[in-house]
């Protein structure tokens, strides 16, 4: 008997996608798999170590512990959309760049979601809300100080781009 | 790490919901997934049917009265944590809710999934336990409000029949004159604790009248001790530190590969007696205003 597939709608960066699915494909193998959207990194796949981390409708959450056929109604950031619209580094991209805020890059898409969403709810973050905003993401290459500079550093782009 | 194939409803109705949990008696119920979702990829769990619960009116509210809050199914962490009528009416609720998980699965995960959930190293079980709460439960035959001394019976083992779901949870408000408070010890900020504990005391005047504290992650199951008798005099070090053997001999705590018994001991020994002065102190506080 062939596994049950779900038509499923998923709003990922502003694009409508229509796939069928089976029940339990995880949103990050949707998105990697379904929609060949792979800036989306897997790492642990149960919840640990954030490389997963995505949008949905503006929060962070661990696309690996959510269901793709219970992601419809809701609207995805991936890595892919932390973009500006003509291409260019995004702020909190533009940040990791500057203080190397990255070596091997496989945990950055979840650590650049994480922080997008941190630095939209607390725009001003202290060093020690800087290193809070980032608990829930592992890196094992960086040691996270250069991690928590590109916080401090996005926090001044956004500023200077808005204003 | 994939989850076993397994068939999927997402009703929009609670009557729908019931049918088809009534319909199939190995079904799981999905709401934010944080605990169910890792199991499932895991395959410790794989149920041949996931009802899924986020399609469903009304489960998300989070009702705050005078006598307690009631949290609906699809309430998320995060959400009941950011109330700041549901932390007037009963502080120990955010107290405890920042150190579920991290903010991300505090985003996706409900706070009635952690309960049903029924994990002893989780955090809200032992809170609703503490307050003395209940939750209330629906299937195709009824509905009931299961106590919260009466929902957890084992290790990820609730009262909860397989075609029942948990529509809310209810925590009284802070009674007169009490204070709480809540710390834990873990490894690493947002990993389970080795130890947690809840604390509720209470005062009439000056003198103690009830002091109880609830662990996480010393047993197999949320426990509550009355640590009344040892506060009943005057709260100093001698009587907090008599509080904690007291814990300790009742708990005979648990070993595992993250903590021996003894190095939990030590950790129940010291959380109780700072958990309990900090509740102490709320309440002598909340009492002067």
């Amino acid at each position: 008997m062939s596994e049950e597939l779900h038509d499923v709608r998923l709003v990922v960066n502003g694009t409508t996608h229509h796939t069928q699915v089976p029940a339990r494909r995880l949103l990050s193998d949707a998105l990697r798999h379904d929609l060949a959207l792979t800036g989306t990194h897997v790492g642990c796949e149960h919840g640990v170590c954030g490389a997963c981390t995505v949008l949905v409708d503006g929060k962070p959450m661990r696309s690996c512990l959510i269901f793709a056929v219970s992601a419809i109604d809701t609207e995805i950031t991936t890595v892919e959309g932390l973009t500006e619209p003509d291409g260019s580094l995004g702020p909190v991209q533009q940040a990791f760049a500057e203080c190397h805020g990255l070596q091997c890059g496989f945990c950055t898409p979840g650590f650049l979601t994480t922080i997008t969403a941190g630095l939209a709810e607390n725009p001003c973050p202290t060093h020690d809300e800087a290193r809070d905003m980032i608990a829930g993401n592992l890196c094992r290459c960086t040691g996270y100080q250069n991690i928590v500079k590109a916080v401090e550093r996005a926090a001044v782009l956004i500023e200077e781009r808005t204003s | 790490m994939k989850p076993a194939p397994f068939a999927y409803r997402r009703p929009d109705t609670l009557q729908q919901a019931l049918a088809d949990l009534a319909g199939e008696p190995d079904a799981k119920v999905l709401a934010g997934g944080q605990s169910l979702v890792p199991l499932l990829s895991m395959r410790l769990a794989a149920p041949a049917l996931l009802v899924d619960i986020n399609g469903l009116p009304g489960l998300a509210e989070i009702v705050v009265t005078d006598a307690g809050v009631r949290v609906g199914a699809l309430a998320r962490h995060a959400d009941v944590l950011s109330s700041s009528e549901a932390r007037r009416v009963q502080p120990l609720l955010a107290m405890a809710l920042q150190h579920v998980a991290h903010a991300t699965i505090r985003n996706r995960g409900t706070t009635v999934g952690s309960i049903v959930h029924a994990d002893a190293a989780a955090e809200m079980p032992v809170v609703l336990t503490l307050l003395g709460g209940s939750v209330d439960v629906e299937s195709t035959a009824g509905p009931r409000t299961i106590p919260a001394e009466e929902l957890f019976l084992g290790p990820l083992e609730s009262s909860l029949r397989p075609d029942e779901i948990a529509l809310s949870a209810y925590f009284p408000a802070l009674p007169e004159g009490a204070g709480v408070a809540f710390d834990e010890i873990a490894r690493r900020h947002g990993d389970y604790a080795l130890c947690g504990v809840a604390a509720l005391v209470r005062l009439e005047g000056d003198r103690v009248v009830e002091a109880r504290a609830g662990y996480v992650s010393v047993n197999e199951l949320p426990t509550v001790l009355d640590l009344t008798a040892d506060l009943a005099g005057v709260v100093d070090e001698a009587s907090l530190a008599a509080s904690a053997e007291t814990a300790v001999a009742q708990l005979e705590p648990d070993g595992d590969i993250h903590a021996t018994p003894e190095y939990r001991a030590q950790l129940v020994r010291v959380l109780t007696s700072r958990v309990l002065r900090a509740a102490y102190e709320d309440a002598c506080e909340r009492n002067a205003r």
